[in-house]
Parts: C-alpha cells; sequence; structure tokens
C-alpha cells in the first residue's frame, strides 16, 4: 500500500503551518510502513484526476489566491471535481476552503468563484476573527483561526466541528468547517492535524480506500499528540 | 532655545516622572514613560526629534533590525555623534517616545545630538510621520506573526506608506536580494542606497520551503532565482516584467562565515575589509545594512568596518550567558525565516546540539503557534543530543520535535522557567556549550530567570 499526496497550489498557497499538516499526513503514513510521497501541483501545471489519492489544499495570501483563483477555473478545476468522483480525499484549510465552496464574494470587485466541491460560499466580513479554538466533532478539534471571511453551509455540506471556543465559519451559527463525501474544509490552522491526529488518519483512511478497498489503520503511540491537544485546548478555554 | 508648548511640555513632565519612578521600584522603563507621552501629547516626541541636529536614522524590517541599529549606533558614535537609541528592545512608537523623553531635559531640549531607532513593522508609518526620518532602514520582510502583522504584502504596504511619508531629503536604505524591499523603492522620488551579497559562493544551508514569494511582486509572474540564500533573498528576476535584483553601491563579496564570525570585503575586491564578530551570513546582512546606512549619512566604509569589528550583540541575539561553566548561547527566535538563519548557523559548528528551547503564545511572541511547523526543524533534529523544551507552548514544540524526526527519549518537556534551566544544568556538564532558542517573552523570561540565578544581568543595564 502507498499513499501520494498532492500539496495542491503548495508554493502559493501554504501560510503558516500549512506545511505541518503535509508532514502529519506523510510521517503518520510512514510509521505504519505505508510509502506517501509528496508532489506540488501549482499554476500553469496540468492536473492529473488519476494520479493522487489525498489533496492538501492550504491558505495563501489574497494576491495568490487570485491566481490560484483563476487557474482553477480552467481545465484543473475539472479535473479536480474527477479526481474527487473517482474517491481522492481532500483536507482544505482556510483559502482553500473558500476556493472549494461556490463563490468568494468580496466587498468589492466581481465574485472570485470556486470549483463547487463544498456546498458552501463565502462572503467578505468586517472583522477579523484571529485566536484559539475548540470544536467538538466526534472526537474534540483545537487550532488557530485568522479569518475575516464568513461561510455559509448549503444543505448538501454538513459541519466539520460545533464551536466552544472562537468563531469558526461565520461567527453566527456556531459551526466550524464542513464535510461533503470525502473533501473537508476548515478553518484552522495549528497546524491543524499535528494535534487532531484522529483527523489526518481519517482522511489517511479515506484516501488509502481509493484504490484498497476497506481500510483499518493500526493505532499509533500518540502521547505527544494528546498532551499537545489537551493543553492548547485548557489553554484556549482559560484565555477565551 | 525654543519652549515647547504647555500641553506637550505637561505630557514631557509625566512621562520623566513615569521613567523616575519605575527606575525607583527597580524596574526597566522602557516604554510606559513613552507611553505616558504619547497618550497626553504624542506631538512631545515630534518635538524632540525634530530638534536633533543630526536627524533621525530608522531602522524596520522582520529580522536583524535590533542588530543593525545597535551596529550603526556604533557606527555613528564612532564618527563623533551622540545619539539616543532605543536600545533595550523596545520597538513601538511608545519605545521610540520613551527614549526621546528619556534624552530630553526637563524642558524639551534633546540632549542627544541624532537618534537611532529600531521600529516594529507594525508601528511604522506612525513612528515614520512621528520622528520624520533621514534615513530609513529595511533589513528583510519575512512572514512573521500573521495574527498581529497580517499578511507579507499588507507589511509591503506599510513599508510603501512609511517610505511615501519621509521628508523629500530622505534616503532609503534596501536590501537590494529581499524582492519585496527592494520593491519599496520603486516610485521613491528620494534617494536609494542598496546593499547585498554579491558572492556567488554564498547560498542556503538549508532547504527552503517557506513559500512567502515565489512570484514577482510587480507583475505576479513566477521569480526565477539563480541564488537563494534565505527564504526569498537571493538573486532574482522575473523573465515577465524585468523586474530583478538591482547591482548594489554597498555590496559584500568575498563571505566567509565560521563559529568566530563573519568576513567579508567590500566592493569588488578593492574596498575596506569588514570582520564581523557574529556567526551566520544574517549576520552580514546586518553589517552591510549598517554600513549602507553610514554611508546615507556620509560616514566612511573604513569608519563604519571599525566599529562593527567591536560590536557587541544585543539581548537575546546570540548572547553567550555562563552558568556554572556551561555557556548558554541566547538566540531570539520568531518566525520562521529567523529560526531557520539560527538554526544555519547552529549547524555550521562541529558536533551535536543540546539545546534549550521555549515557545510562548503571548501578544508579543504571536499568538498562532503554526510558524513552528513552517521552520526547518528536520535539518536540526538529526543533531541534537537532547533538548529541553519549556514555555507555554512546550508540548506544541515536543510534538513538532518527534515530527522532525527527535525520538520522543531525547525531547524532556519541563515546565517552570527555573525549573527547565535546572534541568539543563543537569543533564550538562561544564565546558558543555547550551543553545537557548526561544520566542520573544520567553527569552525575557529565561534571561531573568538566569538573572535571578546570579548568570545574567537585568537586559534594560545594557
Amino acid at each position: 500500500m502507498d499513499l501520494r499526496i498532492c500539496h495542491l497550489y503548495g508554493d502559493l498557497m501554504s501560510i503558516y503551518g500549512d506545511r505541518g499538516n503535509v508532514l502529519t499526513l506523510q510521517r503518520r503514513a510512514e510509521w505504519r510502513g505505508i510509502a506517501a510521497t509528496v508532489e506540488t501541483v501549482s499554476a500553469g501545471d496540468r492536473l492529473d484526476p488519476e494520479r493522487f489519492d489525498l489533496y492538501f489544499f492550504g491558505g495563501g495570501q489574497d494576491a495568490q489566491q487570485d491566481i490560484v483563483a483563476a487557474d482553477l477555473a480552467g481545465p484543473n478545476g475539472v479535473a479536480l471535481k474527477e479526481a474527487i468522483a473517482g474517491g481522492a480525499a481532500v483536507l482544505s484549510v482556510c483559502g482553500g476552503y473558500q476556493l472549494l465552496g461556490h463563490f468568494y464574494r468580496p466587498f468589492e470587485g466581481p465574485e472570485l468563484p470556486g470549483v463547487s466541491a463544498l456546498d458552501v460560499h463565502t462572503v467578505a466580513g468586517r472583522r477579523r476573527f484571529i485566536g484559539n479554538v475548540v470544536a467538538t466533532a466526534e472526537q474534540p478539534l483545537v487550532g488557530f483561526e485568522n479569518h475575516s471571511g464568513l461561510t455559509y453551509l448549503g444543505p448538501n455540506a454538513k459541519p466539520l466541528a460545533t464551536i466552544e471556543v472562537g468563531a469558526g465559519n461565520n461567527g453566527e451559527d456556531g459551526s466550524e468547517g464542513a464535510v461533503q463525501g470525502k473533501v473537508i474544509g476548515t478553518y484552522l490552522h495549528g497546524s491543524l492535524l499535528p494535534k487532531n491526529p484522529w483527523l489526518a488518519d481519517k482522511v489517511i483512511t479515506w484516501a488509502l480506500e481509493r484504490r484498497n478497498g476497506h481500510v483499518d489503520l493500526p493505532a499509533l503511540d500518540d502521547t505527544a499528540e494528546r498532551e499537545a491537544r489537551e493543553h492548547a485546548i485548557a489553554l484556549a478555554h482559560k484565555r477565551r | 532655545m525654543v519652549v515647547l508648548p504647555a500641553r506637550s511640555l505637561a505630557a514631557l513632565i509625566a512621562a520623566k516622572l513615569t521613567r523616575a519612578a519605575l527606575r525607583l521600584t527597580g524596574r526597566g522603563a522602557t516604554t510606559l514613560p513613552g507611553l505616558a507621552a504619547l497618550s497626553l501629547d504624542p506631538a512631545v516626541a515630534a518635538h524632540i526629534a525634530a530638534r536633533l541636529p543630526k536627524g533621525v536614522v530608522v531602522v524596520s524590517g522582520t529580522n536583524g533590525k535590533t542588530t543593525t541599529s545597535r551596529m550603526l549606533a556604533d557606527v555613528v558614535r564612532l564618527s563623533g555623534w551622540h545619539p539616543v537609541h532605543n536600545r533595550a528592545g523596545s520597538n513601538l512608537a511608545r519605545g521610540v517616545a520613551a527614549a526621546l523623553v528619556a534624552d530630553a531635559t526637563w524642558i524639551g531640549e534633546p540632549r542627544a545630538d541624532g537618534a537611532i531607532f529600531e521600529v516594529d513593522e507594525a508601528s511604522i508609518v506612525t513612528v515614520a510621520r512621528l520622528v520624520r526620518p533621514r534615513v530609513l532602514v529595511i533589513t528583510n520582510l519575512f512572514r512573521d506573526q500573521l495574527d498581529r502583522y497580517g499578511e507579507l504584502d499588507t507589511v509591503a504596504r506599510r513599508m510603501r506608506d512609511a517610505a511615501a511619508a519621509l521628508p523629500v531629503q530622505a534616503t532609503l536604505v534596501l536590501n537590494a536580494d529581499d524582492p519585496i524591499v527592494n520593491l519599496v523603492g520603486d516610485n521613491f522620488a528620494g534617494k536609494v542606497i542598496r546593499f547585498g551579497i554579491d558572492d556567488a559562493t554564498v547560498h542556503g544551508a538549508l532547504a527552503q520551503n517557506v513559500s512567502d514569494l515565489t512570484h514577482c511582486p510587480r507583475c505576479r509572474a513566477r521569480l526565477r532565482y539563480d541564488r537563494v540564500v534565505l527564504g526569498h533573498v537571493g538573486d532574482y528576476r522575473c523573465p515577465n516584467c524585468g523586474f530583478a535584483r538591482p547591482h548594489p553601491e554597498v555590496a559584500a563579496t568575498q563571505v566567509e562565515s565560521d563559529a568566530e564570525g563573519t568576513r567579508f570585503v567590500l566592493g569588488a575586491g578593492e574596498g575596506a575589509a569588514v570582520r564581523v564578530p557574529l556567526p551566520g551570513v544574517y549576520n552580514a546582512y546586518n553589517a552591510l545594512a549598517a554600513i549602507a546606512a553610514g554611508h546615507a549619512l556620509g560616514i566612511e566604509a573604513t569608519t563604519a568596518a571599525r566599529a562593527i569589528g567591536s560590536f557587541r550583540p544585543a539581548f537575546g541575539r546570540l548572547e553567550l550567558v555562563e552558568a556554572e561553566g556551561r555557556r548558554l548561547r541566547l538566540v531570539l527566535v520568531k518566525n520562521p525565516a529567523g529560526f531557520n538563519a539560527a538554526a544555519a548557523t547552529l549547524l555550521s559548528r562541529v558536533g551535536s546540539v543540546r539545546l534549550l528551547t521555549a515557545l510562548n503564545d503571548l501578544d508579543a511572541d504571536g499568538r498562532d503557534v503554526s510558524w513552528i511547523w513552517d521552520a526547518d526543524f528536520e535539518a536540526l533534529a538529526p543533531r541534537i543530543e537532547w533538548a529541553v523544551v519549556t514555555g507555554l507552548r512546550s508540548r506544541d514544540l515536543a510534538l513538532r520535535l518527534k515530527y522532525a524526526g527527535l525520538k520522543p527519549d531525547r525531547t524532556y518537556v519541563v515546565d517552570g522557567w527555573d525549573d527547565a534551566v535546572r534541568d539543563v544544568l543537569r543533564r550538562s556538564r561544564p565546558g558543555d556549550e547550551i543553545d537557548v532558542l526561544a520566542t520573544y517573552t520567553a527569552t525575557l523570561a529565561l534571561r531573568r530567570t538566569l538573572s535571578r540565578m546570579g548568570y545574567a544581568k537585568e537586559f534594560w543595564q545594557d
């Protein structure tokens, strides 16, 4: 068994700690004896929808996000949707999450179209949400958010988690992130995956199942992960 | 003698009383007096600054501003200035105001004849408008504390606004090797002096995986690099619009760096030889920035080189502390580029690395600890003998070391600054060197602890 990871627009969309997510996916596969490769596909490259089991799509600065949105409006957006239909898993954070939705509407200027892989849309907000986040999913999630976009879910997307501390998708409905099939979007940096290994393992499992049928990942010694997560949760509650 | 307006005078006196009270209670007075002055009357700082005959130099940028401004203070002193300088690392508008107030007499007459200020990127526009600098030096711009500074593009825009606020006769001193800094010179009406490294043998010792800037800041096409020194700093050109590294007026050639320090020759080999008593190529950049700023002020490169040759580093910038026969080497790290520069320097020495590392997430450190995942711990991990990990986010740091490949039994998480220092002393032997990599408030805390244990002096006594 091997895991083929694509760091989607990794040179353009890699803001604070996105690299930690890719590293975590790779290490947690390798620690189980599963060879993992990471390739970056960027604007102007040609995305082969057959090639990858897992896509990581991170956040970026506004200018870079424009380049990426333009590229996704072409054949690469079509290829990404084909890949998803073919069973690939996707984890997107912040800017990547927004671009997987239907659109991003800024205060001024035209809407930035997304690829509609997630039934969500995002509008520019006046306030910037910056701070630690604790949320509840099937297990606790902890991270750090830094966004002003307000994301709203449509009926086909389910919230990834429910907010305990922080703002999440829009600061209104208590939801954080979105899941639709094997596509996940979230606002959580931190990096997200090192302190939330259960989510990393879930995405790895989904990805491996694309070519291997049912997969049961053996457990790892997650003492350090658990300690980091528990401390981060306690700090976030203390400082809320 | 010009008398201050009553309001400014009141602000000045309030600030001076605050300072005196803080000193009486044995505390460093590096920002509160400035805050008092600024909240009563911001013009007080402007009044004092405007009356410095040699004018004001401001140094800003992501990394190296403390070292560069201290080097520059030494350079101008050697050429006869008596500058006021915000030495103790308080680099917001209030720190600048505090330094000016401390220097001025009770009626607002400066005792100094000029000023060298290190200024935080977030405060640069305010300070530029307040003190009207004669020279603005920008060392480099990297991603740093996104929660506080915003995106790199935002910081770059702030630098351009600061440049636009300069008096017409002002000089910009820019790092030619940093494309985003170089771009600040675009459309600048005044004089620009650029510095850089003109040595093809100088390139990054570490894999460069921090993608701050992969595309042309002018036209957004992909930049081409013939040589990368650190992050996005190097020899770049844009194949689309022709934006490219300009030839720097102040250039280092024949660069050599080892554990003792860094040496280079200015110009095409005929210029002054410079010896920087600090290791790391990034300190060559700091020295170049100070020499170029000196040049902007009409100071000979040979004078600048002499001052830099006897430079002593600042708080937390490669400072050595002796403790029970061990040498602790304190380096402040606060963003991936700074960490990688520190790691490269550390790896250029032989032997294994004993590490005390501390991560805090208070405002001054950046509340988002994600940055540690962009820092190249992978390069460091194979050389670590053991790492004592502490700070408010010690568990995040321990986890980072685990994913970097350090065996968990070599990482020791210790809560409490005293206990962390004691643990390091217990694990090491006299004669050992220990590298201390810590964020801003963690460095402060460790420094205070070392001071209380009798190993280091309080930093504000510098």
